[in-house]
């Protein structure tokens, strides 16, 4: 096992080079740079901005010397925040992230399945429909539309939390964004959970475990729902990967200060280096949680073996 | 006399299920019992109800399905139950065990684990005792090492020994009826006969009555006290196993005993020209290893096999799966690599490419085992059967494709009027026969048959029997038929080969090797498959 880990940590390496390499020459695809600006910069000065972060060197140059920072941790720093470096940046918003879209995945994990064993055991009735009904409408609602909804409501109307602030991070703070963004997750988990369920139900040896009278508890816990779990396993990886990086929209609305604005921000900026810091962190956070679904996979299934 | 002495009694009993296209009665008013100590049979076709009769016993109907009527386990009703009362004799007074082995079993949990479970639950005791038990009981059903495979997991055990943990399981608590749905179906002939005897001796040891549901006769015959015969919902016909043998009384019951595979075939002369002919053939296969994984490890499929078919001749090639007969089949029709000589017709085609192969294609077809899987559902029956012609007679109208298609139909039994109906508008064995016409529209002169009556009834299975041998006879047709089903093979082939792990056993004419075998494997093989026609008991 440990062999299995230390090579698909092995096969990371070409993996983000590739990525890395992609991104790189996309975004100086794209018209326009980082000190482009509405009105016009002073074109002595911008030659002197972009010659200091070297800029006016050939594209190649640029692409090694950013690899060669990337080897040794330097993600550079930012063009359009000047007073921070890509890699101090991550560091304050990052945790913010992670603290927010981690508690909605668990959130999320929780409720959507045990919604899910709720609908299959009820099939076809009353609960059952009221859950699909529920989890069609979460994942069709937008979270811009959410979170004004939940805004408007609690803190508004009821003034229950206050107005979009993120206070130093207060527990009242976060539970309008991460409502908001687990109610989506809800929604897709227990419609996953209900479905895997429903065919665990119907399987050979849940005839076995009735046609031998054990319990209906072990029977769902114990027979059914340990199998059943390996497709929620496996969206929660990606998912993991996207919600831990955060979102620009719950991050806009709230005024969390998480990463997840960068992306969007960077990118219209230009800024390179913070479009390919975002970009880097994204995909080991994929990676990362690609291996451990793959492991956790392994865990709750037997058959799987890794060597 | 019925009563309270009997272990089971249904009356009067109708499973319906409600469907989409209206409600569909499955059981219509049967009466059967079980005296304690007894072992019956339930023998009918797929459709009969016979599995649903015993799913209702068990309260195990799909959820669209109901029950009424009575079945009375000593004198209670198990369908008016509560289910905590329920519970108390499933699985503890009535078990049951199914058809699917690999299936049946959790694949998440060790067998120990699945053992213990409703030992705990019935006789409320700890895991020490229950460990204990359920040592005891994969003994009773000959498991090897029992200490050592409870901490196996189903994945780790063959189809064999997987049902042997499924009986185990069912006879734990010591069960007052044994109820059995096919429990040897999906096993290989040798292992069939293992866990018949188990059952049987099982059912003397522990004094528990037994319900066996099957298609299949030699079992009915091998193990039955009493037989129900079931058709459509109904019990037709009721006795000893003795008595309904000697002298059936419905017509159905004697269509089924007459279905048996009978009959043999004649050898071809010395002379006649040799079609197919592979000498050395060896087949392997990659299993495992490769980038980052370390050495690749092989797996020879088939190991130095020769073999020689000459016009008109069919080779019946039997043995267990895993085998290696079908891989030994698909080499000598280079649909897999291999290596060593192939002559077809006197040409050395084991270099050919698949260009080089594309016109022998012609001559050289295949039918399958499965009816289901082999058919494209998308194409019509008639497309089906002339897609062959497009390739390999491209320029002849499609006004003379369809009346060869017709015509094939009509040699296969099949209504030509029925050519534009898709495959799932057919029965198993209407499809095996759309199979068959595919095979020889294109006037082939070999044909591989690979299972292709398994999956398929008795009755079934004879006529399509039957029709091989016609088209064999009308075409001078060779024929490679790969079975494990003996008694199909003895009325079919000419010239049989037996094969274990890739390599060939023993060869030689049906009299030599049913009758005189010489090999210790084809000696089991035949003791598996027919030691069975004497009578239970007898």
């Amino acid at each position: 096992m440990l062999r299995y880990v230390f090579r698909r940590l092995l096969t990371a390496i070409p993996t983000l080079f590739v990525i890395v390499t992609i991104s790189f020459f996309l975004i100086r695809v794209a018209p326009g740079g980082p000190f482009n600006q509405e009105r016009g910069l002073n074109p002595v000065i911008k030659a002197n901005l972009e010659r200091q972060f070297g800029l006016d060197q050939p594209l190649w140059m640029q692409y090694l010397h950013y690899l060669n920072n990337l080897l040794h941790g330097n993600f550079g720093p930012s063009y359009n925040l000047p007073d921070f470096t890509v890699a101090e940046l991550f560091k304050v918003g990052l945790p913010v992230s992670i603290q927010v879209g981690a508690s909605a995945l668990i959130l999320a994990l929780i409720i959507g399945t045990i919604l899910g064993v709720i609908a299959a055991l009820r099939q076809n009735k009353g609960a059952d429909y009221a859950v699909i009904a529920t989890a069609t409408a979460g994942s069709t609602v937008p979270t811009f539309v959410i979170a004004p909804i939940y805004q408007l409501i609690f803190a508004t109307t009821l003034a229950l939390v206050p107005v979009a602030t993120w206070g130093g991070g207060a527990l009242v703070n976060k539970i309008g964004p991460i409502v908001t963004l687990a109610l989506p997750q809800i929604a897709i988990v227990a419609r996953l959970m209900r479905g895997s369920m429903i065919e665990a139900l119907r399987s050979h040896h849940i005839r076995t475990a009735r046609a031998l009278g054990l319990s209906d508890w072990s029977i769902i816990v114990k027979h059914a729902l340990r199998g059943a779990l390996l497709p929620i396993v496996s969206y929660s990886g990606p998912a993991a990967a996207a919600l831990l990086t955060g979102s620009i929209i719950v991050e806009t609305i709230f005024q969390i200060p998480g990463v997840g604005r960068y992306f969007v921000e960077a990118a219209l900026n230009r800024d390179y280096t913070l479009v390919m810091g975002t970009v880097v962190v994204i995909a080991l956070f994929t990676i990362l949680f690609n291996l451990i679904v793959d492991i956790l996979y392994a865990a709750v299934d037997p058959r799987v073996r890794y060597d | 006399m019925a009563g309270n002495e009997n272990i089971l009694s249904v009356e009067n009993l109708k499973v319906r299920f409600h469907t989409l296209d209206g409600v569909v009665e499955a059981v219509k008013g049967i009466n059967m019992y079980v005296k304690p100590g007894e072992t019956v049979a339930v023998v009918g076709e797929s459709g009969s109800g016979k599995s649903q009769t015993m799913m209702a016993a068990m309260r195990l109907l799909a959820s669209n399905g109901e029950a009424t009527g009575t079945i009375a386990y000593r004198g209670a009703n198990l369908l008016t139950l509560t289910k905590s009362e329920l519970n108390e004799v499933r699985g503890r007074k009535i078990t049951m065990i199914f058809q699917e082995p690999m299936t049946s079993l959790d694949p998440l949990y060790t067998i120990g684990n699945q053992l213990m479970e409703p030992i705990m639950r019935h006789r409320k005791v700890g895991a020490e005792e229950a460990r204990k038990e359920a040592v005891k009981v994969l003994k009773l059903v000959r498991i090897p090492e029992p200490e050592r495979r409870m901490k196996s997991y189903p994945y780790e055990m063959s189809g064999g020994q997987r049902q042997r943990v499924m009986i185990a399981m069912a006879i734990a608590n010591d069960p007052d009826l044994l109820i059995a749905d096919e429990p040897t179906t999906a096993l290989d002939v040798t292992i069939q006969a293992e866990i018949l005897n188990l059952m049987a001796d099982l059912r003397k040891r522990l004094g528990m009555s037994m319900i066996f549901i099957t298609h299949d006769l030699n079992i009915v015959r091998r193990i039955a006290d009493r037989v129900y015969v079931m058709k459509l919902g109904e019990v037709v016909e009721e006795g000893e196993t003795r008595a309904i043998f000697a002298n059936p009384k419905h017509p159905y019951t004697k269509a089924l005993l007459a279905a048996e595979p009978t009959g043999h075939k004649e050898p071809v002369p010395k002379t006649a020209p040799t079609m197919l002919d592979g000498t050395d053939m060896r087949v392997t296969f990659k299993i495992g290893g490769g980038f980052l994984a370390g050495d690749p490890i092989y797996l020879k499929a088939v190991d130095r096999v020769s073999v020689k078919l000459r016009r008109g001749q069919t080779i019946g090639i039997v043995g267990e799966s895993g085998s290696g007969k079908s891989t030994l089949a698909r080499a000598l029709l280079r649909m897999v690599p291999s290596e060593g000589a192939i002559h077809f017709d006197g040409r050395n085609i084991e270099k050919f490419d698949t260009q080089q192969m594309r016109p022998l294609r012609k001559q050289l077809q295949i039918v399958f085992q499965d009816p289901f899987g082999s058919l494209s559902p998308r194409l019509t029956s008639g497309q089906i059967v002339t897609e062959g012609l497009l390739v390999h007679e491209p320029s002849i109208t499609s006004k003379e494709r369809d009346r060869r298609a017709a015509q094939a139909f009509v040699e296969v039994g099949l209504d030509p009027a029925n050519r534009n109906r898709y495959p799932h508008e057919f029965s198993g064995g209407q499809r095996q026969r759309i199979a068959i016409a595919r095979a020889i529209i294109l006037k082939p002169k070999v044909v591989v048959l690979d299972e292709p009556t398994s999956a398929l009834d008795r009755q079934v299975q004879k006529q399509i029997v039957d029709l091989l041998r016609d088209l064999q006879q009308a075409h001078n047709l060779s024929y490679l038929f790969i079975s494990h089903d003996l008694a199909v093979v003895r009325a079919m082939a000419d010239h049989i080969m037996v094969m274990k792990d890739g390599r060939m056993v023993e060869q030689g004419s049906p009299e030599e090797i049913f009758d005189h075998p010489h090999e210790e494997y084809t000696k089991r093989l035949m003791a598996a498959a027919f030691a069975d026609h004497a009578v239970a008991g007898a």
